[in-house]
């Protein structure tokens, strides 16, 4: 029970904000490492595509790019929720400090989804199911973060914004599904353009790495996104003071 | 229940008193429907193709149209804090206010696709599968919709973000809408993409009516 | 290693382009961000030290007026 109680004493933006200067370093160093090592595996060791050549090795940022949009999601509106339910300003401040990560790695995925299309499939947009779907979760963003800046009042920013969050979430299944469902009925049976048959395992090696980089990267910018959050927001308070000293 | 009938007559009886408004909402619908063949060239076969799936997104733009105005005059008076303090389930008069708003916005334009699919040179399996496609899913639209009126209530640039909001979610309801009377036109039948619909409208009038109190909730305090 | 010289790498079997044109927007946006995050810190903790030496100035004018008096 002590233990517990002990935990949430980081739900405070004071003491989390020391922690999360302390934790920013190391997450970014392993994002540096996983990536050099991803890079490595994905570049100079991973064989040459039989049928894409070496055009294939977008997947190595595209495909832990769209992972990312993806996962922030959810995460994003994990924290908004647990600001809405417990009425934690922290934890809303954490969901607005994802949103703006989570909306590059969105629009990353497309920009390298549409490079990868335009050599392959001789166009640079098509609709296919999984860049339709990255293209609608960026809306979802781009709707999170031009709420939560049209609102004054913070607080009440933080909430609606978290029901925007929340909304999104139970509803990206459903778009997801649909899309799939409108790319079928559309495109019978072409092949997809983030469909591929095999992989040779130091391909996938490479898309783990890479995949995890970001995500280690995701971390630390968020950390460092929320410690300003948190300054701009709590300058009012006598902690704050002690912070910068 | 009877709450939510007592909202629903009240709002309706409003809006009788200021037929304009919801008048323009219907023309509005009627307009944009019109711009696409002028946009496009009035070649028959194209317009045949692009028919339902115009006059889905007409019927979304419309129902957007709208939606600002569902909760911002309550909003300005205080009728709508009133609701919210009063002893009757406020969820239930939100609802009420959502079936209006269906009733006002919605309906017409299910009465006025296969008018205007006509313009379309649709036949009339297509129109009937439009038709019911539309039955189905102006309510969907009304009530998600709804909750982005209430996230938008009393906010700067309200009416183009709440469009951003929105139309997202709107997707799949476009999606098999529309996809229900390409089914039907390519002989595939209707029932499946309707039955989604309805199963989307089932979980809507579920969900939606308290996230749409948690919002106005929000937009209040 | 997979390739045979510098310009087998940057030529990406004529993909260049778009191998390069992904990996580098990714690059920029990621080497970007932090250092846009870094200049905002920077510059909130800047202003609220110089609110803080202004409050603290203002403060020890008063301090001394009241000693003098």
């Amino acid at each position: 029970m002590y233990q517990r109680l002990r935990a949430f004493r980081f739900a405070s933006p004071a003491t989390f904000y020391p922690l999360a200067g302390k934790l920013q370093p190391p997450f970014m160093a392993l994002a540096v490492g996983l990536a050099a090592a991803g890079l490595w595996i994905g570049f100079m060791v991973a064989p040459t595509d039989a049928q894409q050549g070496e055009g294939y090795r977008i997947i190595f940022v595209h495909v832990p790019a769209s992972w990312m949009a993806m996962f922030i999601y959810c995460v994003m509106a994990f924290w908004a929720a647990a600001g809405l339910a417990f009425n934690a300003r922290l934890a809303s401040m954490m969901a607005s400090a994802l949103a703006p990560t989570g909306a590059m790695f969105a629009l990353l995925s497309l920009w390298t989804g549409a490079l990868w299309g335009r050599p392959m499939w001789g166009a640079w947009w098509v609709w296919d199911a999984r860049l339709t779907s990255t293209l609608i979760l960026f809306f979802l963003y781009l709707g999170f973060l031009a709420l939560h800046a049209a609102i004054d009042d913070p607080r009440r920013a933080d909430k609606a914004a978290g029901i925007v969050a929340l909304v999104g979430v139970v509803n990206v299944p459903i778009i997801y599904f649909s899309v799939q469902w409108w790319n079928t009925l559309h495109q019978g049976a072409s092949v997809s353009i983030t469909r591929s048959p095999s992989m040779a395992t130091t391909m996938l090696w490479g898309m783990l790495l890479m995949a995890l980089a970001f995500w280690m990267y995701s971390i630390a910018v968020a950390l460092a996104r929320l410690r300003s959050i948190i300054l701009e927001r709590e300058r009012h308070n006598e902690w704050v003071r002690h912070a910068l000293a | 229940m009877r709450v939510a009938l007592v909202a629903l007559r009240r709002d309706l009886l409003l809006a009788g008193r200021r037929r304009s408004e919801v008048l323009t909402a219907i023309f509005f619908f009627v307009v944009v429907v019109s711009l696409f063949p002028l946009g496009l060239g009035p070649e028959r076969s194209l317009l045949k193709r692009i028919g339902p799936g115009t006059l889905w997104v007409a019927a979304l733009l419309a129902t957007l149209l709208g939606l600002p105005r569902l909760f911002a005059a309550d909003h300005a008076d205080g009728t709508l804090e009133q609701m919210a303090l009063s002893p009757q389930s406020f969820t239930l008069q939100v609802a009420g206010k959502v079936a209006a708003h269906w009733l006002l916005c919605g309906l017409p334009l299910v009465a006025l696709a296969p008018l205007l699919g006509l313009l379309f040179d649709l036949d009339a399996d297509a129109l009937v599968a439009l038709t019911w496609s539309l039955l189905i899913g102006t309510p969907l639209l009304s009530l998600i919709g709804a909750i982005g009126a209430a996230l938008t209530l009393g906010v700067r640039g309200g009416g183009v973000l709440l469009s951003l909001l929105v139309l997202p979610l709107y997707i799949p309801a476009l999606v098999f809408g529309a996809g229900a009377v390409e089914a039907d036109a390519a002989g595939l039948g209707m029932q499946g993409h309707l039955s989604v619909l309805g199963a989307m409208l089932a979980l809507a009038a579920f969900f939606a009516p308290w996230a749409t109190t948690a919002a106005l909730r929000v937009a209040m305090e | 290693m997979h390739w045979h010289s510098v310009e087998e790498f940057v030529a990406m079997g004529g993909y260049a382009l778009y191998v390069w044109g992904a990996v580098g927007a990714c690059a920029v946006a990621m080497i970007a961000e932090p250092l846009l995050l870094r200049r905002r810190h920077r510059r909130i903790v800047r202003s609220l030290r110089q609110r803080r030496a202004a409050a603290g100035s203002v403060q020890a004018t008063a301090v001394t007026a009241e000693v003098a008096r």
